[in-house]
């Protein structure tokens, strides 16, 4: 196959939900919402939250930007929801170890097609960037998040 | 003209990345240095390390006297009537700030206008706003017409008659590869008292630049975008304006005498230049200028152009879509597309696991990007080592990034 070295990094769940991601649109019940932006690439995303006290019911995202941040932001709606905020902030640290590391720790399911990611400096902040909409949706700053601001 | 032979002088151009040879397509963002210029800066290390202008002992006399040689070479490389229009910099992003710190503070006062182009880089518009802020003065910016991407000139004579005191246009744009007619625009402001500065960060040591015919009154360039050292660059200023100007900064160097309360200061170039100067980089970037001069700079124009249009026709030519940005003639060294479907960041980490090094972003061009409805382009960008077999190897691997995203 072409571009074996590749497959890491845009292994093909990453590939399908990049190119149908899950929860596009906006969201009518949405009890919350956060902006994620790259100022590096211009890469900019908006998620959608209907909380019931501790538990994300619904999530969706808007947005446009790279291959990974679409997939990540699509996988990321999937995981989410169903989960209470501390399970969602507990997953968040797991996600953000693995594609900094490359280690997996914990059961992440569908997330650690992510893991090869952290082989691709540049690339971590595409994949990390809709998570941290998501924490900033959470702690209800409300504030858009910008990957120049975070530590990575 | 054999430029295999000149791909020879550049040690780097024998790299692998990702196991693969590499092909350097990032020239617009830097370029690799050639042999001469790094035996250059080993050689002022081991020999003739000193400060500048401030020591009696031997090798103060020979750093002092390679820096100021670098600038008596800076001043012919750009036709300048004298070395003391020749201010060392940093870079491009210096110059342009020096003289929105310097000239700006000093001659712009509120409702005045500065007049920019949209294909302007950040650092062509930045400075000006924050200029702005501090001064009340407003930017104005000449239009760009969509993706084609030249100037809008058709109305110029009204832009220039705003209250424009300044026109600071690029030479050539980063992103686009629009080559600007800067002689003529120079000439129209000039008609009407206006100054101009002209950013040959894209075109300095990409073809030859002449300050008298240009008829500019700021010229600023970057050393290691034309083969030398990085954290040098050289900011030209025409000689009566440079005398209207205070200080950029305060501190050694650039004063004549300094009391607690009081100091007075040097002429041009040396008031500009507060502090140590980056000695080695000045002496550096003097070999590079020979060393592009011994190639010729319009032998270096002519290949540039060439593998600009012979990369638009490929790229063009491609199967599926493909979306090209800039002039389809007379363009420079650069073209920026996006092929449908795929990201340009997707295309520039697929490219670099074959060994092409390209750029994928906004290339610093944010509103200009926004302009065009996009948010980022890829960007090959070639110099003299540059060969069309490498943009051969480029499409070919566009071709497999097509591929392999399904489009």
């Amino acid at each position: 196959m072409m571009f074996d070295d590749l497959s890491d990094l845009y292994q093909q769940v990453i590939l399908d939900h990049c190119k149908h991601p899950r929860n596009f649109h906006e969201l009518p019940t949405a009890t919350c919402s956060a902006q994620g932006r790259n100022p590096l690439c211009g890469d900019q995303l908006k998620l959608f939250l209907a909380l019931d006290g501790e538990v994300i019911k619904d999530i969706s995202f808007l947005g446009s930007g790279c291959c990974i941040s679409k997939a990540s932001a699509s996988l990321l709606t999937d995981s989410v929801k169903g989960k209470t905020k501390a399970e969602v902030l507990s997953l968040f640290e797991q996600v953000h170890e693995m594609v900094t590391s490359g280690e997996v720790k914990g059961d992440v399911g569908k997330l650690a097609v992510f893991a090869g990611v952290h082989k691709f400096p540049a690339r971590v902040k595409c994949a990390i960037l809709a998570w941290h909409a998501l924490k900033s949706a959470l702690s209800g700053a409300g504030e858009p998040v910008s990957t120049e601001t975070e530590e990575m | 003209m054999d430029w295999s032979h000149s791909r020879a002088d550049f040690p780097i151009l024998n790299e692998r990345v990702h196991g693969q040879p590499l092909i350097y397509f990032d020239n617009a963002a830097t370029t690799q240095k050639p042999r001469v210029v790094l035996d250059r800066l080993r050689s002022y290390y081991e020999h003739e390390n000193a400060n500048v202008h401030r020591g009696i002992h031997e090798l103060s006399n020979r750093a002092t006297a390679g820096f100021e040689a670098a600038r008596a070479r800076a001043a012919q490389f750009l036709n300048a009537r004298s070395a003391d229009e020749i201010i060392f910099t940093r870079g491009t992003t210096e110059g342009i700030n020096l003289v929105a710190a310097a000239w700006g503070s000093k001659h712009l006062q509120p409702g005045d206008k500065i007049l920019l182009t949209e294909m302007e880089h950040h650092s062509n518009i930045v400075p000006w706003q924050l200029l702005a802020a501090r001064t009340g003065a407003e930017l104005l910016f000449l239009p760009v017409t969509g993706d084609i991407g030249l100037l809008d000139l058709t109305r110029l004579d009204e832009w220039l008659t705003k209250g424009v005191k300044l026109f600071a246009m690029t030479h050539i744009s980063n992103s686009l590869g629009t080559i600007n007619p800067v002689i003529e625009l120079c000439a129209r402001a000039r008609r009407m008292g206006i100054h101009t500065l002209v950013d040959a960060a894209q075109s300095a040591g990409h073809r030859p630049l002449d300050v008298q015919e240009i008829g500019c009154d700021f010229l600023a360039f970057s050393g290691h975008k034309m083969c030398g050292p990085t954290g040098i660059g050289v900011l030209y200023g025409r000689q009566e304006i440079l005398e209207t100007m205070p200080p950029y900064q305060g501190g050694g160097e650039m004063i004549l005498s300094v009391s607690f309360q009081k100091s007075t200061w040097k002429n041009p170039p040396h008031r500009f230049e507060a502090g140590t100067p980056d000695i080695s980089g000045a002496v550096g970037l003097h070999a590079a200028m020979d060393y592009l001069d011994a190639i010729g700079r319009q032998k270096i124009a002519e290949h540039d152009q060439e593998l600009g249009a012979y990369a638009n026709e490929k790229l063009a030519g491609m199967k599926g879509g493909i979306r090209l940005f800039g002039p389809h003639i007379g363009r420079a060294g650069v073209v920026s597309f996006l092929l449908e479907g795929v990201h340009a960041h997707d295309v520039v980490t697929v490219a670099d696991q074959r060994g092409v090094a390209l750029r994928g972003g906004h290339h610093c061009n944010q509103p200009l990007m926004h302009k065009l409805g996009v948010e980022s382009t890829a960007r090959a960008s070639f110099y003299f080592y540059n060969t069309k077999q490498e943009i051969d190897r480029l499409v070919e691997v566009l071709g497999e990034i097509q591929k392999f995203f399904g489009v």
